[in-house]
C-alpha cells in the first residue's frame, strides 16, 4: 500500500544478480547432464560435434560478443545523457541479436534437413550416444535461443523507454539490469560454443 | 497473563490497519491487487490452507482404502493417482511454500523494521505464479489422460511413458518453482537492504536468519528442479532422449537431478519452521535465546550441508559404493546442526519463567515429533538399514513425522503465535488445547503405526496389503480419524475467532521482537517512524538494559 516512492538502485541490481544466479544454475543442470553424457559417450560426442558447422558457431559468437559491447556503450551514452547515441547502440544490439537468431535458424534448418532432430527416423539409426548429443544440442541451444528472444524483448522495451525518457541519465537501472541479462545470454553461449561446435 | 505496555517511540496511531481498504479499490479486488506484504502473506495463507485441506481429504481417503486388506472403494489406478496428487499438493502447495510465503511475507519486513519487502510488486506477482502453478497442477487431475500416477517424484522412465497427464502437472510445478525463486530473491534483497538502523546481522530475530538461509536454498536449488521438469516435458513431446535408455539416455540422471533440488527442498520446508519455533520459545520462556550465533550459523550449515546429501534417496538405485558411503556420511553430518537447534531450544527453556500458552504447546510438540522424524532419518542414512526399509511405510512414516510433525506443527504453532497480531482477534485457548489432544494422539497412531508397518516390510504405494499388516493398518486408519477431527477443531476455532473472537491485545504474549511493538492488526506501513535498534532481539527485562 506504500504510496511513497522507494528507490534503491543497489537493491535492484542485487536482485538482478540473484536472478542471474538462478539462470546459471538452470543451465547448470544441463551442463551436469552434458558432462555426464560426454563422459559416457566420448566418441559419439566427437562424431556429433563434427556434424555441426563450427564456422557459423564462431560467427555467432562474434555477433553476440559485439552486441554485449553495444549494450555497454548504450549505458555509457545514457549516463552521459546522450539519448540519440544510446538509441543507436540499443538498436545495433537488437539488430545483432536478430542476426544471431537468423544464423541459428539456418543451422537448425540444416540439421532438420539432414534428419538430425529428436525422434527423426535417420537419427534413430545412429548410435545412442549421438542421439543424446543431438537431444542435448537442441535442448541447450533452444533454451539459449529462448533467452535471446526474452533478452531482445527486454531491450526493445528499454529502447522504447529511452525514447520516451523513462530511462534518463539519473535513472537507468532498468537498462543496466537488462544489460546484465544480455551479458548472461552471451556468457552462456560462450560455454555452449566449445561444448558443441568444438567437441569434434 | 501479563501485558507489556509498549509505549515506545514511533508507536503508530494515525495510520489505519492494513485490513482497511483505503485505496480506490474495495473488497476482494483491493486484496488481489495489493502489494502490501501483509496482504500478500494473508492471500498465501488462505490459498494454502485450502490446498492443505484438499491434501488432507485425499490422505484420509487413502487411509480408508487401507482399512481392509483387499481392494475396495476405488481402483488401483485411482489409488496411484491419489498418492501422486496428495504428494504434489502437500509438498508443492503447502509444505515448501508454507512458512516462508505466509509468515515470511507477513513478518520478515516487520521483524527487521522495514515498511515492506524490497520488491513489493514482484512479491504479488509471486503469489499469482503460485496460484497459476497450483491451478495447472489441479487441472492436470481432470484433463488429458487423467491424474498423474507416477508418485510426486515423477521418476523417469515411467513419467516419460505414462499416458496420464504428467506434462501439465510438471509444468504446474515448474511455475510454482518460479514463485519460490522470486520469493527467495525478494527476501535476500530485503534482508540485505532494508534492515532498520542499528539492526545489525546479529541483532536480527532468528526467524530472519532461517528465512535468509531458506531463500538461498530456494535460489540455488529450485532452478535445477525447473530444468529437470523442462527436460521431462521435452522428453514427452519431442523425445530428446536424455532420460530414455533406448536412445542412450539414463533414468538415473533424472533421479540425481530431481533430488539435487528435492533434498534441499526438505530444508526449505524445515528451516523456516525451526525459525518460527526459535521465535516462540524465548517469548514463553521469558528469557533470551540460548546460543544465538549457534542457531544462526546452524541454519546456514543446514543449508550448506543439506545441499550435498541428495543421493541418500538413491542408495538402492545403483551407485558406486564410494558414493553411497560419502552420501551416508554427509547425511549423518547434517543431523548435527539440526541437533544444535534442538539443544538450544531446550536450554532456553531451562530455568526460564515459562508461561504455558497454546503456541508453546505446539512448539514443544514440534520438538517431540521432529526429534522422532530426525532420528528415523539418521537411521535411513545408515546403508544397511536403508536397504531393508527402502520404499516401505517406514519412509512414509519418517517423512510425515518431519514434514507434518515438523513443518506442519511449526506452521500451526506459528499461526497460533501470530494469529492475534495478524487478525487482531484472540482465539479460545481452551478450544485449541482440546483440539491438540486428538491431533497428537491421532498423529502418533497414524505415523508411528507406519514406522512399525515399514519395519515389518509393508511396501509403500500398494493399494492392498497382506493379512499380517492388517492390525497396524487399522490402528493407523483410526489414528487418521482422530487427526482429521483435531485439525477440523483447530481450524474451526481459528475461523470462529476471526469472526467472533475477542479483540487481541497488541502484545498478548509479552514478546519483545518488533512485531509486538506495533498495534494488532498492524497499520499499513507497519511503523510510524522506522525504529532504531540498540540491542539484540530477545531482550527481556530481567536482563541488563
Amino acid at each position: 500500500m506504500s504510496e511513497h516512492v522507494h528507490r534503491d538502485d543497489f537493491g535492484a541490481r542485487l536482485g538482478m544478480w540473484l536472478f542471474l544466479v538462478t539462470e546459471i544454475v538452470l543451465f547448470g543442470g544441463l551442463f551436469i547432464g552434458y558432462s555426464y553424457m560426454r563422459y559416457k559417450y566420448p566418441v559419439e560426442f566427437h562424431h556429433g560435434g563434427a556434424e555441426l558447422n563450427a564456422t557459423l558457431g564462431v560467427i555467432n559468437t562474434l555477433v553476440l560478443l559485439t552486441s554485449s559491447l553495444t549494450v555497454v556503450l548504450a549505458i555509457v551514452a545514457i549516463q552521459r545523457a546522450e539519448k540519440k547515441q544510446a538509441m543507436v547502440f540499443l538498436g545495433t544490439t537488437l539488430a545483432l541479436g536478430l542476426t544471431f537468431l537468423v544464423i541459428k535458424s539456418f543451422e537448425w534448418a540444416a540439421k532438420f534437413h539432414h534428419g538430425l532432430y529428436p525422434n527423426a527416423p535417420h537419427l534413430g539409426t545412429l548410435p545412442p550416444g549421438e542421439q543424446v548429443f543431438f537431444g542435448l544440442y537442441f535442448t541447450m541451444t533452444g533454451l539459449h535461443g529462448l533467452h535471446v528472444i526474452v533478452g531482445l524483448s527486454l531491450l526493445s522495451v528499454m529502447l522504447w523507454w529511452v525514447a520516451t525518457d523513462r530511462i534518463r541519465a539519473d535513472r537507468y537501472i532498468h537498462l543496466e539490469n537488462s544489460g546484465l541479462y544480455w551479458h548472461l545470454v552471451d556468457v552462456i553461449w560462450i560455454f555452449l560454443l566449445p561444448l558443441f561446435y568444438l567437441a569434434a | 497473563m501479563t501485558t507489556h505496555a509498549t509505549a515506545q517511540p514511533g508507536y503508530p496511531t494515525a495510520q489505519p490497519s492494513y485490513l482497511v481498504d483505503t485505496g480506490s479499490r474495495k473488497g476482494l479486488l483491493a486484496w488481489l491487487t495489493s502489494t502490501d506484504h501483509k496482504r500478500v502473506g494473508v492471500l498465501y495463507l488462505y490459498s494454502m490452507i485450502s490446498f492443505f485441506f484438499v491434501g488432507v481429504g485425499i490422505g484420509f481417503l487413502m487411509r480408508l482404502v487401507q482399512l481392509t486388506p483387499f481392494q475396495h472403494l476405488i481402483t488401483a489406478r485411482t489409488y496411484n493417482a491419489l498418492f501422486t496428487v496428495h504428494g504434489v499438493i502437500m509438498i508443492f502447495l503447502f509444505v515448501i511454500p508454507g512458512l516462508p510465503a505466509v509468515f515470511g511475507n507477513f513478518f520478515l519486513p516487520i521483524l527487521i523494521g522495514a515498511k515492506d519487502v524490497a520488491f513489493p510488486r514482484l512479491n504479488l506477482a509471486s503469489w499469482y505464479f503460485f496460484m497459476a502453478g497450483a491451478i495447472l497442477a489441479v487441472l492436470s487431475l481432470f484433463t488429458g489422460g487423467g491424474a498423474p500416477d507416477t508418485g510426486w517424484t515423477f521418476y523417469a522412465p515411467f513419467s516419460l511413458k505414462t499416458g496420464t497427464n504428467v506434462s501439465l502437472a510438471v509444468f504446474g510445478a515448474f511455475i510454482l518453482g518460479f514463485s519460490s525463486m522470486l520469493t527467495g530473491i525478494n527476501f535476500i534483497t530485503t534482508i540485505h537492504r532494508l534492515r532498520a538502523p542499528g539492526m545489525k546481522w546479529f541483532r536480527m530475530p532468528l526467524m530472519c536468519w532461517a528465512l535468509y538461509s531458506t531463500s538461498w536454498i530456494q535460489l540455488l536449488a529450485t532452478p535445477i528442479l525447473a530444468i529437470t521438469l523442462v527436460l521431462v516435458i521435452l522428453e514427452r513431446f519431442f523425445g530428446i532422449g536424455i532420460f530414455d535408455p533406448a536412445k542412450g539416455g539414463d533414468p538415473l540422471l533424472y533421479q540425481h537431478l530431481f533430488w539435487i533440488y528435492s533434498h534441499p527442498a526438505v530444508y526449505i520446508m524445515i528451516l523456516p519452521a525451526m525459525g518460527a519455533i526459535t521465535e516462540i520459545i524465548p517469548t514463553f520462556a521469558k528469557r533470551t535465546i540460548f546460543g544465538y550465533k549457534a542457531i544462526a550459523f546452524s541454519s546456514m550449515a543446514i543449508a550448506g550441508v543439506g545441499s550435498l546429501v541428495w543421493a541418500h534417496h538413491m542408495f538402492t538405485s545403483g551407485m558406486s559404493s564410494l558414493a553411497t558411503l560419502l552420501f551416508s556420511l554427509l547425511t549423518m553430518v547434517v543431523a548435527v546442526p539440526s541437533a544444535i537447534k534442538v539443544f538450544n531450544w531446550v536450554s532456553t527453556l531451562y530455568k526460564g519463567s515459562i508461561d504455558f500458552q497454546p503456541p508453546l504447546l505446539f512448539a514443544l510438540t514440534f520438538i517431540f515429533l521432529f526429534a522422532i522424524g530426525g532420528l528415523t532419518g539418521v537411521m535411513q542414512g545408515a546403508l544397511a538399514i536403508n536397504v531393508h526399509i527402502h520404499d516401505t511405510y517406514f519412509i512414509v512414516g519418517h517423512f510425515h513425522y518431519v514434514m507434518f510433525g515438523g513443518t506442519g506443527f511449526a506452521f500451526f504453532a506459528a499461526l497460533l503465535y501470530w494469529f492475534p497480531k495478524m487478525s487482531g482477534k484472540m482465539y479460545s485457548k481452551k478450544a485449541i488445547y482440546a483440539s491438540w489432544f486428538p491431533m497428537f494422539i491421532g498423529f502418533n497412531m497414524l505415523y508411528f503405526g507406519m514406522l512399525i508397518l515399514g519395519m515389518m516390510g509393508m511396501p509403500r504405494r500398494y493399494y492392498v496389503h497382506l493379512p499380517q499388516f492388517h492390525t497396524m493398518h487399522v490402528v493407523a486408519t483410526v489414528g487418521s480419524w482422530f487427526l482429521v477431527l483435531g485439525l477440523l477443531a483447530f481450524f474451526g476455532t481459528l475461523i470462529y475467532a476471526l469472526f467472533k473472537g475477542s479483540k487481541a491485545e497488541d502484545n498478548p504474549w509479552g514478546g519483545v521482537t518488533l512485531e509486538w511493538t506495533i498495534p494488532s492488526p498492524p497499520p499499513q506501513e507497519n511503523f510510524e517512524t522506522i525504529p532504531t535498534i540498540t540491542h539484540g532481539p530477545y531482550h527481556f527485562e530481567q536482563e541488563s538494559q
